[in-house]
């Protein structure tokens, strides 16, 4: 996994509630037997028009934004299990995305895919989004060791949580296998002696 | 000693460890696996040269996938097949139990694990499937991973996570003639809201479910994500007890007698504490209908489609092509699909047949009835539901996901609505730019012998 600590960059307005895993990658893109190339297709149907033209009202098209930081409405990933979701965002270039609610799963798999999700309270998402929606030059800066996100040149900031445990992987590019599988004494102890 | 919920229990008897200000290393017991999240999970543990490492404790179907005519001949599509076939590949190479295409036991995960009595009691249970919640109907802690997850317990049966909160959601009285299952938990998602479970997993108690049978807990406990919920739970019972009695993997003789006993000890303490409550009348519930883009936003049938000046709310009305204020009653339907994690058991297909028996399909409608194993299969025609079904002129299809995602050949065409009986309704679940009704398999049978939507609660004595 691809260590993370800091990243100044400017970012890219999605400004819609409830963006579920299907809108990120539909569920035709999921064949594949690798993890390579869901960049591609990620927000596809928002993206394309129906005969393959490019859809120049979604943000994404937007030639006055870009950045590694995708700034998202609130409950962000829900719906399926999907990791591609995640793959597809992470393959796309963004390396955190911003929002005021996650999903659960989601959140886990951005985290195992060393991307990272700042979450952050309603106020300030929408003064996030207000402000870059009225100057996409406006750059963002996170940063894991101090768990802050802040606005380039203004007052706008805010502090967000991370398991520690989290945060040392996304520090370190660790993941959870490297863990578990240093622990098999202790899991074969445990089945050795389950109660149930 | 401090009381514990139903969720404590099951959960605390599988911690192996805890790692301090971090997660837990929780024990997981049955790992289940299809063809469309576990490949790159088995790259990357062959990536890593680590061996699987309880292949006893996983088992294996086809279902997202596979299509559901012919499924003796091969697969047309280039990337399914081959998708289909990494999995026999990787099953075969790791000792996996695998029940593929055609097999008598294959099905959708979340229907063929629990009738073949993978699925028990105390149990945790995973799989790369986020309706893995369903098997929660049996009070096992069972939830939906990622493909990161997937190999982290294939290399260690293991997985790191961090307690979630407890929610518990109580109905008690009386459900109306015609409330199904589906509506209770439509219902619920429609009252709370889709992220009100988001870190949370969810014990639905009270007397309705008490009086549910396994086939209506499974399809409550399926839903539970759609309001956010990790997993749902329902305190297991004589109900549960004797459903899965003398099943293929269930224990049998003394052991299943132990582990009744043991089963008996889990149901919620009284006086346990919950992080969050609701309580909700049965008496209030009414058959449901969706008419926007998430389970959330659901009415009774007989209601109006709010309005609410919510940009992102109004973008669902639009692209569902509804107006906020109108009625879905005598909204003309096309396409009918009864099927999915959530409602292809045997008592969905009763259901259907009992409303369908001595009708015909309106000519405009094309209804797909998608059993969820081949079981079910077998059981709706040996009980003559199949009969039911031909004469008015429904087609049943064979076991597999089918419309519910759009990632096999059975699609909903751009524009058209489908009342569905499966568990999302999102922009695009059934096919690029096809529009999802949710609602029960009774509604579902309803508009496909109308031709609409229409009132069911006036049809029924």
């Amino acid at each position: 996994m691809e260590k993370f600590t800091a990243l100044k960059s400017t970012a890219i307005p999605l400004n819609i509630e409830n963006v579920d895993t299907d809108q990120i990658i539909p569920a035709r893109f999921l064949k594949a037997t690798d993890k390579k190339g869901f960049g591609d297709n990620v927000f596809r149907d928002w993206r394309y028009n129906k005969d393959g033209s490019e859809n120049s009202d979604f943000v994404l098209n937007d030639s006055k934004y870009s950045g590694s930081i995708l700034v998202a409405g609130d409950n962000f990933g829900c719906g399926s299990s999907r990791e591609h979701a995640a793959w597809g965002i992470v393959g796309f270039g963004f390396k955190v995305v911003v929002s005021s609610f996650f999903a659960d799963i989601f959140k886990g798999n951005a985290l195992n895919n060393g991307l990272l999700p700042v979450q952050v309270s309603k106020a300030f998402l929408s003064d996030l989004l207000q402000q870059i929606e009225s100057n996409p030059q406006t750059e963002l800066e996170v940063n894991l060791y101090n768990q802050t996100i802040s606005v380039k040149d203004s007052d706008l900031s805010e502090g967000f949580k991370i398991d520690a445990y989290k945060k040392t992987c996304m520090i370190n590019g660790y993941d959870d296998i490297d863990y578990l599988v240093n622990h098999k004494e202790q899991i074969e102890a445990f089945e050795a002696q389950k109660i149930y | 000693m401090s009381k514990k919920t139903l969720f404590d229990k099951v959960w605390d008897s599988h911690v192996v460890s805890s790692i301090d200000d971090g997660p837990q290393i929780l024990y997981i017991d049955k790992h289940l696996i299809h063809e469309v999240t576990s490949p790159q999970a088995f790259n990357e543990l062959e990536d890593r040269g680590i061996p699987v490492f309880r292949p006893e404790q996983i088992l294996a179907t086809a279902d997202h996938n596979t299509p559901t005519l012919n499924q003796d001949q091969p697969i047309k599509d280039a990337l399914s097949r081959n998708q289909l076939e990494q999995l026999s590949k990787n099953c075969k190479k790791n000792n996996i139990t695998l029940y593929e295409l055609g097999h008598k036991y294959n099905g959708i995960v979340h229907v063929m694990a629990p009738e073949l009595g993978v699925t028990q009691p105390g149990l945790t249970m995973v799989c790369g499937d986020s309706h893995t919640s369903t098997h929660g109907a049996f009070g096992a802690i069972a939830f939906g991973v990622g493909t990161s997850q997937v190999a982290q317990v294939f290399a260690s049966q293991c997985l790191l996570l961090t307690k979630p909160k407890s929610l518990r959601v109580t109905v008690n009285g009386n459900l109306k003639n015609g409330v199904l299952p589906k509506d209770v938990i439509l219902y619920i998602i429609s009252k709370l809201g889709t992220n009100s479970g988001t870190g949370y997993f969810c014990e639905y108690a009270g007397n309705v479910f008490e009086n549910m049978s396994m086939e209506g807990r499974m399809t409550v406990c399926n839903m539970s994500i759609e309001m956010g919920a990790r997993g749902g739970m329902i305190a297991p019972d004589e109900t549960t007890f004797q459903y899965v009695k003398g099943r293929k993997f269930a224990p049998q003789g003394d052991d299943f007698d132990k582990k009744v006993a043991y089963w008996k000890t889990l149901p919620t303490d009284k006086n346990a504490l919950f992080d969050k409550e609701y309580y909700l009348d049965a008496e209030d519930i009414e058959p449901m209908i969706t008419y926007g883009t998430n389970p959330g936003m659901g009415i009774k049938i007989s209601e109006t489609i709010p309005v609410d000046e919510n940009p992102s709310f109004k973008k669902s009305l639009a692209y569902m092509n509804f107006e906020a204020g109108e009625s879905l009653i005598n909204k003309p339907i096309n396409f009918v699909f009864i099927g999915s994690c959530t409602n292809s058991r045997i008592e969905d297909f009763r259901v259907a047949a009992e409303f369908i028996k001595g009708k015909k399909k309106a000519k405009n409608v094309t209804a797909w009835l998608v059993p969820g194993s081949k079981q079910v299969e077998a059981q709706i025609i040996e009980e003559g539901l199949k009969t039911v079904f031909d004469e008015a002129g429904f087609e049943l299809r064979q076991p597999g996901c089918s419309a519910c995602l759009a990632m096999n050949d059975d699609k909903i065409p751009q524009g058209e609505y489908c009342v569905s009986t499966s568990n999302r309704n999102f922009e695009g679940r059934q096919g690029q730019g096809s529009r999802t009704i949710l609602a029960s398999p009774l509604v579902a049978a309803a508009t496909a012998v109308e031709g609409k939507i229409i009132d069911i609660t006036k049809h029924l004595n």
